[in-house]
């Protein structure tokens, strides 16, 4: 088969650990959406969810950090951070191990990849499965892009992973969903947390959305940290995305700053 | 500069268990082990959430040391703006404000 489903989500500790503290309204909204995303998904009855992600130091730290990594495990264990601050409780996900081997070898043709047979899932994959695998019985295969310590992985690079990856998917036989999680603007875990600059997440959506690719390819990360702040790297996963769907546009179901959640939430699905 | 072994001993207090319980029984020995400066020492004993920020350490890491030790996240984030007080701008890293031109 191939690609059954795209979509990108926001990932935010926040939006489960902090969520009694966002305003009533939009927090109903955004969750509403987020749900809805869970019914197209299964709608659409994959085997499987890779989930392209940007982990935040739970499995991989400056000693031996890949630009690039993709899970290859029988299962997986998350959150790592402590429950009651995530508003999550630990479970533990099914992998897709042979799935995984075989996309791996498929996209090692046009890039370079690391693979990890272990991984503890944090925040930035545990949020989005909560909603989307309320039961956690889709089996995952991550992708974690560095975008936490640099020098990081460069734009272009991450489209070019994108398209390896919808390569890879269209040679399966397996029905595969992927969704990308990220922040666009923000200032997470900084005395700037909660600022959030809608301009640029709008006009960068906009690219996204349309699947400018050398729009979205010609942000620096000096002009990224500027006005997107440190979190912005996470561009990232939704330009990964786009590689993986290029020449698909896309619908933003939701998009609104919710302070406390530090982060302009976002909900997104591409018309394959 | 020792700010990569602050920052690798609280990646593992945040994932490993065993480092965990190091901490809990025995800080000292277990801070021995990391090349760190005495400000640094002091810093995560203290703790000194806004003295560690302002040395450059990742907000990811940051946040969850501040959790460990008690810190809720409004606590945590006036820490941070605390340490930018007391000890002046963030020294290296991603949280190096931008300059405006000519400063």
């Amino acid at each position: 088969m191939s690609l059954v489903f795209a979509g990108a989500l926001s990932h935010a500790p926040g939006i489960t650990g902090r969520a009694g503290r966002a305003d009533p309204s939009l927090r109903a909204s955004f969750y509403a959406n987020l749900d809805r995303m869970r019914v197209a998904l299964e709608a659409q009855r994959p085997d499987a969810l890779v989930v392209i992600g940007a982990e935040h130091f739970a499995n991989f730290f400056m000693n031996n950090m890949p630009s690039l990594c993709v899970g290859m495990a029988d299962s997986y264990s998350g959150p790592i951070e402590e429950e009651g601050w995530l508003g999550i409780k630990r479970h533990k996900v099914p992998g897709a191990p042979e799935l995984s081997q075989r996309l791996i070898v498929e996209m090692m043709q046009d890039v370079d990849l690391a693979y990890a047979q272990e991984w503890q899932f944090d925040h930035g994959i545990m949020v989005p499965l909560h909603f989307l695998t309320p039961q956690y019985e889709l089996p995952v295969v991550p992708v974690n892009i560095n975008c936490q310590g640099p020098p990081l992985i460069p734009l272009a690079r991450c489209w070019a992973f994108g398209r390896a990856l919808r390569r890879a998917c269209d040679r399966a036989a397996e029905r595969i969903a992927v969704v990308s999680t990220g922040g666009i603007s923000h200032w997470p875990a900084t005395p700037d947390s909660g600022k959030i600059n809608e301009q640029w997440d709008r006009e960068f959506l906009a690219k996204f959305l349309d699947n400018r690719r050398a729009e979205l390819l010609a942000y620096t990360d000096e002009e990224t940290h500027r006005d997107a702040g440190q979190g912005g790297f996470e561009i990232r996963t939704f330009v990964a995305l786009a590689g993986c769907t290029e020449g698909s546009k896309a619908e933003l179901w939701f998009y609104a700053p919710i302070p406390i959640f530090a982060v302009g939430c976002t909900v997104a699905v591409v018309r394959l | 500069m020792s700010l990569y072994y602050v920052q690798k001993l609280l990646f593992q207090l945040n994932r490993d268990p065993l480092v965990r319980k190091r901490y809990e029984a025995d800080l000292d020995g277990l801070l021995q082990e990391y090349e760190l400066t005495p400000e640094e020492r002091t810093a995560i004993r203290s703790p000194d959430i806004g003295l560690l920020y302002v040395m450059g350490v990742n907000g990811q890491l940051l946040m969850h040391y501040a959790a460990l030790r008690g810190f809720e996240w409004d606590a945590y984030i006036a820490a941070l703006r605390e340490g930018e007080r007391r000890y002046g701008p963030v020294r290296t890293g991603l949280y190096v404000r931008a300059r405006t031109a000519g400063s």
